[in-house]
């Protein structure tokens, strides 16, 4: 680990839900960390955590959910147990946070103009007034036309791409410096999709901003991650750098992900396919969750629990990469 | 800039004249309604007749009621005559209707005014509260009593405080509006201190319940918008709660919230005839039950008429208010373009 | 059978009452309005019917605890000296009758009507609807009370007294429809639309049949809840009419009968021949509504 202290660090963290039929185990253990102005992207089947990841660190996480152990830290602060307050004032202003569906996620009965500008003078020392001038600068920079006529138009005056970018914009307004961006493109039309992670890639890029890309779509993520985490039943299975693990994967998991995407550059027969399903969280297996889909599991992947242990050029929690295989249990 | 007046105006306009159109049919309906029960139901020609009479009386009475007229040409003179306030005498009380309703109308009208405040007041505060902190012990307990408030029959409620306050502790009047001061033709009891102790006891008796109700709803509303992917993203851009509970939350509250209060002003009408009876409160809702206890129909046709005639103003309000809070309605403004 | 009664017992619903002990207090006192009054001519002390027995010299008689009490009247006896304990067991019978009875004919008629409407759409369902519309912007108290007026009104009045009891069951039942009708035309509507419905038509199944056997199971759940709901809500309206002298006749007095009647002896201290009954209704209805709060909570954990 460098000298620095990385942007956003989260160690060992466990989230639970208490229910009725005991315990559920959200997140396991999951650990990473995001450098100022990196991308990284979290890939994962639905329910693998990837969501609730996010809502942890934005401190957001649904009741009964709570975080049981573990840390979050922004620069080098720890911001998993501040109180409501201390924590509001960190959402939007260091962490902004994009939603999946841009349709529910303006509040129906205001102007945009007036969504950003309440945003920004909570967060910034600024007039109304200056408020609004730099609101319709925002929304010009998201890319709406007129956005001078556009500021006082209500949500439901937009389409669901229009939306998505005043979502960003919203996210954006009071400079933070890690974005949260949980599947910003998988509730818009296929057509809309590149424009907005195009935008969202280049304005991280202009204002330096980290970011935490949640998605499903690889694709996504080949294009705009600089690294990678891939996440199955709430444990980070493999993390690196978005060309390594696209292009050499290390964890059975990640290569069963890889393999059935279809390749662009050849003709495949049949694409692979992953057998089984994810457990579910009140079913994890022991040992290694994913030992009873797994092509290469043995004995030790049903007994002990593999930690991330560096394999080649990424980090990834399998037995077969365990050195001589017992010198690290 | 008259133009731009022009297109402000005119889609609301447009808004009250569809609303007013949608609310016609259903007036008719019920003016069908009353007209056959006062057509139909008993016959009028032998209550008003009394014991003797000769068949060229009955025969006289029926020409001059228009009894012999086909039914649409009756009916169509019972609508003209209750637009111009005409219902015929009261069999009951030999008078004409219109005045009955009158002289009881302001009674009604003022209780339920007070009724209404003491609901939506207390009612709404209640509901923000216990949506907002639903685990609170005060929610907890405004809850176990909105429970038992909408348990409580309203003239059990009546019964309990003028046991409690007029029968035990004698603080306040148990019947009557007390003393009421002549405005016009309005009688009032706002202007007299024992007008305004009457007016105590049937307001709460006639308010709690719509208050425990519309409590109960507001929190359910509450609940359901604090759910909401903008409420979560307003916090995930770290809203004050200020700003996010009554800022966000409640503005979107509020439409169900008119809705149902709208109903609950009808509610409150229909409930007058109870808490009347209880306190012999000296009404339309009191004057509805004597004549439905002696059949008096013209005092029940008019009566229905005119609550129905109240229910389609107040929900034409209703829908002016959803105008004014939900931009979505407001159709006609902005180019709605992507 | 033993297998849907292990099913019951393991299943959320169970598992929820077992551990609310409101509605299990809520359950108990319920079961004790309910078998009191299903098996007052058994077990009441007296019978208030039997005017052979009535004795004037027994009359504001006031509750056995207080100084002038009596222990062969419990609760006291009201202005004919009748034993206000047995009075409320008889008048809970005619309550719970008609409570039970206009809830059942609600159901029935809105379950119906409201299947027919979702399933079939068209002219029907917006007539319905409108129908629903109307009605449910007039208070149901007020539809009932207009009922038993226009009935009292047209019937003369030994015939009136004889269908009394009807009357009010069928104002009551009417007055409250709406509510079912468009809760199981909603459902309808989404289920109609479903994969297994659709399959079902195509391989020619009787609509009548698709709508008893595979829509009707599938809106039961929110049917119970509110008919649980709107029982107690029956029995409030009830009350309500035979409080206001238009509900069910003097020979059959229901609580509200009995709360009326005692309603004129408030000022002269004779209290217990209303608040009893009074309280007796107040606990019939909030256990039943506490009940039928639980329920909705049970088969919707989403509403948590």
């Amino acid at each position: 680990m460098a000298a620095q202290n990385p942007l956003l660090e989260v160690r060992h963290l466990r989230v639970e839900f208490p229910t009725r039929r005991g315990t559920l185990v959200a997140l396991d253990d999951v650990s990473f960390t995001i450098s100022a102005g990196e991308v990284l992207g979290v890939v994962g089947e639905s329910g693998a955590g990837k969501s609730m990841t996010g809502a942890a660190i934005i401190g957001l996480l649904e009741p009964p959910g709570r975080i049981a152990a573990g840390e979050i830290l922004l620069d080098g602060r720890r911001i998993d147990n501040l109180r409501y307050e201390d924590m509001r004032r960190i959402r939007g202003k260091d962490i902004g946070a994009i939603f999946q569906d841009p349709l529910t996620t303006l509040n129906p009965l205001y102007t945009v103009g007036r969504q950003l500008a309440e945003t920004m003078t909570t967060h910034l020392p600024i007039t109304p007034a200056e408020a609004r001038k730099r609101a319709i600068g925002w929304l010009d920079l998201v890319g709406i036309p007129a956005a001078a006529q556009r500021i006082d138009s209500y949500p439901h005056e937009f389409s669901g791409g229009m939306r998505q970018r005043v979502v960003i914009a919203l996210a954006l307004c009071a400079e933070p410096r890690l974005i949260v961006a949980d599947e910003p493109t998988t509730a818009l039309d296929v057509s809309i999709q590149a424009q907005i992670i195009a935008l969202l890639k280049s304005l991280a890029r202009e204002k330096g901003t980290a970011m935490m890309l949640v998605t499903h779509d690889m694709g996504v993520i080949a294009e705009t991650a600089d690294r990678v985490a891939v996440m199955y039943a709430g444990r980070i299975a493999e993390i690196g750098p978005v060309r390594n693990v696209v292009k050499q994967a290390i964890h059975p998991y990640t290569v069963g992900l890889m393999g059935s995407i279809p390749p662009l550059d050849r003709r495949v027969e049949r694409l692979a396919q992953i057998d089984g399903a994810m457990p579910r969280l009140s079913a994890i297996p022991k040992g290694c969750a994913y030992n009873p889909r797994c092509p290469k599991a043995f004995a030790r992947c049903t007994e002990d629990r593999p930690d991330l242990l560096p394999a080649g050029a990424t980090q990834a929690a399998c037995w077969l990469y365990a050195g001589e295989g017992k010198t690290n249990g | 800039m008259p133009a731009a007046l022009d297109l402000e105006f005119s889609p609301l306009f447009a808004f009250i004249i569809s609303r007013i159109l949608q609310a016609l049919p259903v007036m008719l309906t019920v003016a069908l309604i009353s007209f056959a029960m006062f057509a139909y139901v008993g016959d009028p020609v032998a209550i008003m007749l009394g014991q003797d009479f000769t068949e060229a009386q009955r025969q006289a009475l029926v020409q001059d009621l228009g009894l012999d007229q086909p039914f649409w040409v009756q009916f169509g003179t019972f609508i003209g005559n209750a637009i111009q306030g005409e219902f015929g005498l009261s069999y009951r009380l030999s008078r004409p209707v219109s005045d009955l309703i009158a002289e009881r109308a302001p009674a009604t009208l003022e209780l339920a005014f007070c009724a209404a405040a003491v609901a939506l007041l207390i009612g709404v505060p209640m509901g923000v509260y216990t949506g907002l902190y639903r685990h609170s012990w005060l929610s907890r307990f405004f809850l176990t009593f909105s429970l038992i408030g909408v348990s409580l029959p309203v003239f059990l409620i009546g019964i309990l405080l003028i046991l409690v306050f007029a029968v035990w502790l004698g603080v306040l009047p148990s019947f009557g509006r007390g003393d009421t001061v002549k405005l016009g033709w309005w009688s009032t009891g706002f202007l007299t201190w024992t007008g305004i102790k009457a007016l105590v006891l049937p307001s709460i008796t006639l308010g709690l319940f719509q208050l425990t109700l519309i409590m109960r709803l507001v929190r359910a509303e509450m609940l359901e918008v604090l759910r909401t992917d903008y409420i979560k993203f307003a916090r995930a851009r770290g809203l004050p709660n200020r700003a996010v509970h009554f800022g966000h939350a409640l503005k979107n509250t509020l439409v169900p919230v008119i809705t149902i209060v709208g109903l609950q002003l009808g509610a409150i009408i229909a409930f007058a005839i109870v808490t009347e009876t209880v306190f012999q409160w000296p009404g339309m809702g009191l004057l509805f039950i004597q004549s439905v206890n002696q059949a008096d129909i013209p005092v029940m046709a008019a009566y229905l008429l005119l609550i129905s005639a109240l229910f389609v103003t107040i929900n034409l309000i209703v829908d002016l208010l959803y105008y004014a809070v939900d931009p979505r309605l407001r159709l006609g403004r902005g180019q709605g373009a992507h | 059978m033993t297998d849907t009664l292990r099913r019951f017992f393991d299943s959320d619903v169970w598992w929820s009452f077992t551990r609310s002990p409101i509605t299990i207090i809520s359950a108990i006192v319920a079961l004790i309005c309910i078998l009191g009054a299903v098996f007052a001519p058994w077990i009441a002390p007296h019978n208030p019917f039997d005017l052979a027995s009535l004795n004037l010299l027994d009359a504001f008689k006031p509750p056995a605890w207080t100084e002038e009490g009596e222990r062969a009247y419990l609760l006291g006896t009201d202005d004919q000296g009748r034993d206000v304990l047995s009075a409320i067991m008889y008048g809970a019978r005619v309550s719970l009758l008609v409570g039970l009875s206009a809830t059942l004919f609600a159901t029935t008629l809105g379950v119906t009507l409201g299947l027919l409407a979702g399933y079939l759409g068209g002219k029907l369902d917006a007539l319905l609807m409108r129908i629903c519309d109307v009605q449910l912007t007039f208070p149901s108290i007020l539809v009932a009370l207009l009922i038993d007026g226009v009935v009292r009104a047209a019937l003369p009045r030994e015939v009136h007294d004889q269908i009394a009891l009807f009357v009010v069951i069928f104002a009551i039942g009417i007055s409250e429809w709406p509510k079912f009708a468009r809760t199981v035309r909603g459902s309808t509507m989404v289920e109609r639309n479903k994969e297994y419905v659709q399959a079902a038509r195509v391989i020619g199944v009787s609509p009548p049949r698709i709508m008893l056997s595979h829509v009707l199971p599938n809106v039961l759940g929110p049917v119970l809840v509110i008919a649980t709901l709107n029982l107690g809500l029956a029995i409030l309206s009830e009350a309500t009419l035979s409080f206001l002298g238009v509900g069910v006749p003097a020979t059959q007095p229901s609580l509200g009968t009995l709360i009326r009647i005692g309603n004129d002896f408030l000022f002269s201290g004779e209290w217990w021949i209303t608040i009893f009954p009074g309280v007796t209704l107040i606990a019939m209805v909030l256990s039943v509504n506490l009940l039928g709060d639980w329920l909705r909570d049970a088969l919707n954990p989403k509403l948590r």
